[in-house]
């Protein structure tokens, strides 16, 4: 991580704002190059996301699905980890979901599957990060590599097992059986509807719930626990870590763990929430634009919940602008998020050097001097 | 401030070699250098001192390209000029030794002295030209270097002459050297002296930055002090003394060699015996090492940086395991099959001040009341179960900082922005404040201010009458024999012998520390003929 001289509000409000309005910026050139207008554009995106009938409700399940990437990320790099691996990771909490539900669905009483389908999908989630945590820590594998080896190798399991073991029978995708009648998580539309409000059907479930609270308990983790302690100690200086007797390398593998599992919870809002069922591919990315959330959150969970919510808007708005305008196609929209990327990812300290500038010109501060 | 000394040569101004006039600069609010003027004689050995901080290495850095100043005006031999990079105060005639030598490791001498000024004869050619002039300076000033050795198996004493024949060869007539005697033996600072004083008697002037008052004493000729970015005073080295020189650094009265009373031995609190490190190349770091520790002693480990020093420090607290031998505190034995761990040592009552506070002691991202707390966060008193309560830490903090003098007294700092010397106070507070049995102290008082010394000296007199086995690891012999009772000299891995403070010396530790004679020859050879013995050692920095 990047030490900033920059008081905290502009490290955390400014920049990424800067970042976002570039992105913006250069993706509103770009569609008036094609010849719309990016104002246009921006509305109907906006309406798309937040407006529309049912467009918050799937804002807020993309949302919840980058929550859980981004969260993953995060963690990961308190430990100064960087965790490319939230996709195979993810893949892994499907299968773990499916193994669960396909084996006890219709044996125990529903509420009880999910709740073990929500554990398995963590514990095959951390299951696939230890590995490469393991080997980063005792055998000095570089993890960068090694994550993104797994997430092929998740892919390939994947494909193995839902083409084969697991396929349902007569038929010719690739996926399991659905699961047992209940072994699914309540809408948030129903619950809202039930209660008597009128909410516009979205795959919004209860995850959303679920990935709030891991926020809160990413926060408590990392910021009032021993562990967090030594988590960001290890981080900071290994040597330091040692010398304090935290044995750096079981808090990489532990760190591995939980970073594997929230992403591994991803799954559930996905399999769990929507599918009720394990198909190919439901990862459909989120892994990697995880890390994308948790660099313009700041690796905070308040910071992940906004830049979250942003990706989840350019998700659905995307999609409502590829809708609307002939021009702009679904790879338009994927430009765009990749521009928000680019800047507020690549490119996130690009406004540093201007911004420190500016303030040290305002604020005084101290300068440590040698000799 | 403009001081003059230039009346000595009957009123007629002699040439200066260097003349600051009204040099400032500034780093944001901090004035690093307050308008400084500064005449240097030429062929003169001119010392600088100053605490950390004090703008020395600022005004260097100036006068040797890597800074440009705010204001002010440097003359050489009097003429005007400025320097844009060090290249072209190197082409004016300008040397720097640093501190941290930028020597190619695998490169010969010869290659490495002529690196960047090989010649445009082709490379062939300019080594043989570089070997003759070379052959010639060596001569010149007694600085004897085999060309062709390759430089990381030199010693650091010949490292240094490669360096200053670096400087030399590049036709620097004046030298910049910052605190060169920090990586040498005693020994080692003798032959470097002499050089210096052949180089003085060839015309060469000499510009030393240091902060050892006892060198500045035995070498230079004028001395200027710097405190908070300002020239404070500018005097004749034989007019002036030690203690006013510390007074004028500090700006207050200090002791410079303090004398403490002796401590009183109690029963053994740690033994090691035949403790053996190996790397992972097989090298072994540490050979057999015995000794005793007991409650209420400090017993300090002499040596040149890099002799098993640091190793044995890392084993006994836990970080490293011994390949052979143990060590015991208390009925807790400790050895490779059942290796010691940091968090559990801390439980026993071990305490560690790691010699590297910035990479070990504290977490410099982290702001200073978590660093307080670095290995002790499981302290009940610091939050309920596996929850820490940063509130009571900052409080905890807080009083740490208060009992400890640490300034500012601020536990939401970064642990980075503070000064070296109130770094080393926090880290201390830390490790003390457990109230250990045995406290580990590697190199105290590396980059620490005088105030802070003094202070960081008490303390550890205050630890081991309270009855704390205290192991003091330094390079500064001088703190060694201020503070020690017994006085153990490890040199390539090997406890070369143990003395009591009351028979050292330093030119017998010297040589015990550079494996010349083992602890019992030296002593008895010590106590046989008494020439050998320096009474009083001045400077205790």
């Amino acid at each position: 991580m990047q030490t900033s001289r920059l008081p905290a509000y502009v490290d955390i409000l400014i920049i990424p704002f800067l970042n976002l309005l570039t992105a913006l910026f250069v993706a509103g050139i770009i569609i008036a190059i094609i010849g719309e207008n990016p104002f246009t554009a921006l509305s109907v995106m906006l309406k798309g996301a937040f407006i529309y009938k049912g467009g918050l409700g799937y804002t807020l399940f993309y949302t919840t699905n980058f929550i859980f990437t981004g969260l993953a990320v995060a963690v990961a790099f308190h430990a100064m980890l960087f965790n490319i691996g939230g996709e195979g990771q993810a893949a892994m909490g499907g299968l773990g979901i499916g193994l669960v539900a396909l084996s006890l669905g219709g044996v125990i009483p529903a509420p009880f599957v999910i709740l073990l389908a929500i554990m398995g999908s963590a514990l095959f989630g951390a299951f696939w990060g230890v590995i490469p945590g393991y080997l980063q820590a005792k055998r000095g594998s570089h993890i960068v590599i090694t994550t993104i080896m797994f997430n092929f190798i998740a892919s390939s399991i994947l494909i193995w097992l839902l083409a084969g073991m697991l396929m349902a029978p007569n038929q010719m995708s690739p996926e399991t059986v659905s699961f047992a009648d209940g072994v699914m998580l309540f809408k948030i539309h129903e619950i809202l509807n039930s209660m008597g409000f009128s909410v516009a059907r979205s795959p919004l479930n209860i995850s959303f719930a679920l990935a709030l609270l891991c926020c809160f308990a990413v926060w408590v983790l990392i910021w009032r626990t021993r562990l967090g302690y030594r988590i960001r100690a290890t981080g900071f200086s290994t040597k330091a870590s040692t010398y304090a007797g935290y044995r750096p390398e079981w808090i990489i593998i532990l760190v591995m763990a939980i970073s594997g599992g929230l992403a591994g919870m991803m799954a559930v809002n996905e399999i769990l929430g929507v599918q009720h069922r394990v198909i190919l591919n439901f990862t459909s990315g989120y892994g990697f634009t995880g890390i994308a959330v948790a660099l313009m959150g700041r690796n905070h969970p308040v910071g992940i919940i906004f830049a979250s919510l942003l990706f989840g808007a350019l998700y659905q708005g995307g999609a409502e602008l590829d809708f609307e305008f002939q021009t702009i196609t679904r790879d338009m929209v994927v430009m765009i998020q990749g521009l928000i990327i680019l800047f507020s990812g690549a490119l996130a300290y690009m406004f540093n050097p201007i911004l420190e500038r500016f303030f040290s010109a305002n604020t005084p501060q101290k300068e440590m001097l040698d000799g | 401030m403009s001081l003059n000394i230039t009346k000595q040569n009957g009123g007629e101004s002699p040439p200066f070699a260097v003349s600051l006039k009204d040099i400032c600069k500034r780093f944001g609010p901090v004035r690093a250098n307050d308008s400084i003027s500064l005449d240097v004689l030429s062929g003169t050995i001119h010392g600088i001192i100053g605490e950390n901080g004090a703008g020395k290495s600022t005004l260097m850095s100036i006068l040797y390209g890597f800074y440009q100043p705010d204001s002010g005006q440097i003359e050489l031999d009097g003429i005007s000029s400025a320097f844009k990079q060090p290249s072209e105060a190197i082409a004016m005639g300008i040397g720097m030794v640093h501190q941290h030598f930028m020597l190619v490791p695998n490169f010969t001498a010869l290659e490495n002295i002529i690196l960047g000024a090989e010649g445009q004869k082709g490379l062939r050619t300019g080594l043989q030209l570089a070997r003759e002039k070379l052959q010639e300076l060596s001569q010149t000033y007694g600085l004897e270097v085999e060309l062709d050795s390759i430089t990381e198996e030199l010693p650091v004493g010949i490292q240094q002459r490669i360096e200053i024949l670096k400087a030399l060869y590049r036709g620097a007539r004046v030298l910049i050297l910052d605190e060169p005697t920090g990586v040498l033996t005693p020994q080692e600072t003798d032959q470097l002296f002499e050089i210096l004083k052949a180089l003085k008697s060839e015309g060469v002037t000499i510009l030393l930055i240091t902060h050892k008052l006892h060198e500045v004493m035995a070498i230079t000729d004028v001395v200027s002090v710097m405190r908070q970015g300002k020239l404070v005073a500018h005097t004749k080295t034989n007019d002036t003394s030690p203690e006013w020189l510390a007074e004028q650094m500090v700006g207050r009265s200090v002791l410079v060699n303090s004398q403490f009373a002796p401590g009183k031995p109690d029963k053994i609190a740690l033994s090691a015996h035949n403790v053996c490190v190996s790397d992972k190349r097989g090298f072994n770091s540490l050979k057999s090492v015995s000794f005793e520790l007991s409650e209420g002693e400090i017993l300090g480990v002499a040596g040149i940086a890099g002799n098993g020093q640091s190793e044995l420090l890392s084993v006994l607290s836990g970080i490293i395991k011994p390949a052979i031998g143990a060590f015991a505190i208390g009925e807790n034995l400790f050895n490779s099959s059942q290796p010691a761990d940091p968090a559990f040592l801390r439980q026993l009552g071990i305490a560690h001040v790691p010699e590297d506070r910035h990479a070990e002691g504290l977490i410099l991202q982290f702001q200073a009341f978590e660093s307080s707390v670095l290995g002790y966060e499981t302290n009940p008193k610091l939050g309920r179960n596996l929850l820490t309560d940063p509130n009571i830490i900052k409080e905890h903090c807080s009083e740490l900082m208060n009992s400890f003098d640490v300034r500012p007294p601020n536990p939401k700092l970064l642990s980075s922005q503070f000064s070296g010397g109130n770094q080393q106070k926090l880290v201390l507070a830390r490790e003390i404040s457990s109230m250990p049995k045995v406290l580990l102290v590697g190199q105290p008082t590396r980059g620490v201010d005088i105030g802070a010394i003094e202070f960081i000296h008490n303390t550890l007199i205050k630890m081991r009458d309270r009855g704390c086995a205290i192991l003091l690891v330094s390079v500064e012999l001088e703190e060694i024999l201020s503070l020690s009772d017994r006085i153990m000299v490890m040199n390539a891995g090997e406890v070369v012998g143990t003395v009591d403070k009351l028979d050292a010396t330093k030119s017998m530790l010297g040589k015990m520390m550079s494996g010349i004679a083992t602890g019992a020859a030296s002593a008895s050879s010590a106590s046989a003929s008494p020439e050998l013995t320096i009474p009083n050692l001045k400077g205790g920095m």
